[in-house]
């Protein structure tokens, strides 16, 4: 041991005081303090009884409710989806009249909030009082129930957002990949079907884990019009008993759990999406596949890939 | 003489106010291999995109085997083409790029097959033959299972060499189809065309490959500024260049 080490001596490892985190740990120690007194003040709070929340957390009503939001975020996010796709499309169309269509589509959805949205759909009666034409005709109240007032209202507004997802997943492609299409006599329909959105994928996945979260919470809204999603449910309790706040806190920790497993959804997603282009078909199929309800793991697997779960988390019930 | 593929007639093209092409002449004998040289911003890669009609013209006539491009006359008046039209005009065309665009998400044998199958609708057993014996062609037959993204830069332009031929076209559009490689990858992609050129696929290649054009092109066209500066036998213009510009830019790429 004398002078300076000699070079093959570089794998010894490296032996230093770190470096420390001074206020780091004392803010650390007064959040948990801050935290630990919430807890607290909840815990031993005489106003609030937990004996209601556990009674009704797991109660026949609020496991409807519940049902209602989940196929009210599904189903809203797939027509958002289709109709994404299709605005989208028409959207970046020659066609005049297609493009105008979809333009004034997404300035009216988008520039009207999805309260008012929904308030209308469930007032259509009070412009069309009866639907169809002449013999063929329905009353609108027996049409539009309050699950189809929420589906229509969070649905098409849905499909505005989305279609300015797909419409950007769309310009993302490089032009050589439709012009070589195109050089090779393909028409419009499959350079878009067949060369374009299978690529835009990549990057129009991502965000929709981002849409799933906020749909979730968007439902909430349609407690307005009486639609029997969770917190109306949860309302319909409290408005029995008067347990108000104990009922709110069941809707949100239903609310929170499918919040966390859309989050750990889209994480999974943007870890994939975010690799390089490399390989990017096989990728896509195994996706597509995990997408499938009750689909657990992905059937080609490389090397350092993990199984990962994803129907269950946002169709389980 | 054999008969003209492509016939183009004072064609001028503008981007806005810019005038890319100002009144080319120009014809091109089925075999031929007929290439374009010129410094960047000459014209040529807009004319070789006039020919698919990837570009329009703005006025003057271009047709391809005695049709025209983009256009249909009856009674001496022109009727535009609808855009399914323009598609079936284009399948007879093949056209290689600089920056090769395969399809990102699909194998070599994959973006081989594609167009056979979706444009001519030929069955898939039939195609995916054809396509092997192509790729087979361009020494790549091993390599029919790998993304784009797995493949060298020589290699994926051989794809889409392979890809371009597997609709059997006429003529074949090459817009520097090396320029966009490292320079050990040039000579593969310029053998498989030499080949291509042997076997009397009629061509036109826009190209900085002056080696190229004297050893295997037929006829030499020199372009500047939107318009052809002069034209002949490759040898005659690259050794003995008549105009200014010809000669200027010969003596900075030689």
């Amino acid at each position: 041991m004398s002078g300076l080490p000699a070079p093959t001596d570089a794998k010894t490892p490296i032996r230093a005081i770190p470096v420390r985190h001074w206020g780091q740990q004392v803010s650390g120690v007064i959040v948990l303090a801050a935290l630990v007194a919430f807890i607290y003040a909840v815990a031993t709070n005489e106003n609030l009884d937990w004996s209601i929340i556990a009674a009704n957390l797991f109660g026949p009503t609020i496991l409807s409710g519940l049902w209602v939001t989940i196929s009210l975020t599904v189903l809203s996010l797939i027509i958002g989806a289709a109709l994404g796709v299709t605005v989208a499309v028409m959207r970046l169309s020659p066609n005049r009249v297609l493009n105008s269509v979809a333009g004034g589509y997404i300035w009216a959805f988008r520039g009207t909030p999805v309260l008012v949205q929904l308030l209308l759909w469930f007032n259509l009666a009070l412009f069309f009082p009866r639907l169809g034409l002449g013999e063929f005709s329905l009353d609108t109240n027996t049409v539009i129930t309050a699950f189809v007032a929420a589906l229509l209202g969070l649905g098409l507004n849905e499909g505005a957002y989305m279609a300015e997802i797909v419409r950007g997943g769309i310009l993302s492609v490089d032009h050589g990949q439709s012009e070589a299409a195109m050089a090779l006599g393909m028409r419009r329909r499959s350079t878009m079907f067949k060369i374009v959105l299978p690529q835009a994928m990549r990057v129009i996945i991502p965000p929709m884990g981002n849409e799933l979260i906020t749909m979730l919470k968007m439902t909430s809204l349609v407690t307005v019009i009486a639609a029997p999603d969770l917190l109306n449910r949860a309302q319909v309790i409290s408005s029995r008993n008067f347990y108000i706040f104990e009922l709110l806190i069941v809707a949100s920790i239903w609310y929170l759990a499918l919040t966390t497993i859309s989050t750990l959804i889209q994480m999974r997603l943007e870890k994939r999406f975010a690799r390089g282009v490399a390989g990017v078909a096989p990728r896509r199929r195994r996706i597509l596949l995990n997408l499938k309800p009750g689909r657990v793991t992905s059937p080609v697997i490389t090397p350092g890939d993990r199984p990962v779960v994803y129907a269950k988390g946002g169709a389980g019930s | 003489m054999s008969a003209p593929m492509v016939t183009a007639e004072n064609v001028h093209k503008s981007f806005g106010h810019v005038e890319v092409l100002k009144g080319i002449d120009l014809e091109v004998r089925t075999g031929q291999v007929f290439c374009v040289l010129g410094p960047s911003g000459s014209g040529k890669s807009t004319l070789l995109r006039c020919i698919n009609h990837l570009e329009r013209i703005d006025a003057g006539r271009l047709s391809v085997d005695g049709q025209l491009v983009g256009y249909r006359e009856r009674s001496g008046k022109l009727y535009e083409l609808n855009e399914n039209e323009v598609a079936d005009q284009r399948r007879d065309i093949g056209m290689v790029f600089q920056r090769f665009n395969l399809f990102a998400h699909m194998t070599a044998l994959q973006n081989v097959m594609l167009a056979p199958m979706d444009v001519r609708r030929l069955p898939k057993a039939e195609v995916r033959e054809h396509a092997m014996q192509l790729l087979g062609r361009v020494g790549l037959a091993d390599q029919a299972q790998k993304y784009p993204s797995q493949l060298s830069g020589g290699q994926q332009q051989r794809v889409a060499i392979a890809r371009a031929l597997a609709m059997k076209p006429k003529l074949m559009l090459f817009d520097e189809p090396t320029s966009a490689l490292d320079p050990e990858l040039v000579g593969e992609v310029l053998d498989v065309m030499r080949d291509l050129a042997a076997s009397g696929m009629t061509m036109i290649v826009v190209t900085h490959e002056i080696a190229f054009a004297r050893e295997v092109g037929d006829h030499l066209v020199f372009m500047d500024s939107g318009v052809v500066v002069e034209q002949g036998a490759p040898r005659d213009v690259l050794s003995n260049p008549q105009h200014k510009r010809t000669q200027t830019f010969l003596s900075k790429v030689l």
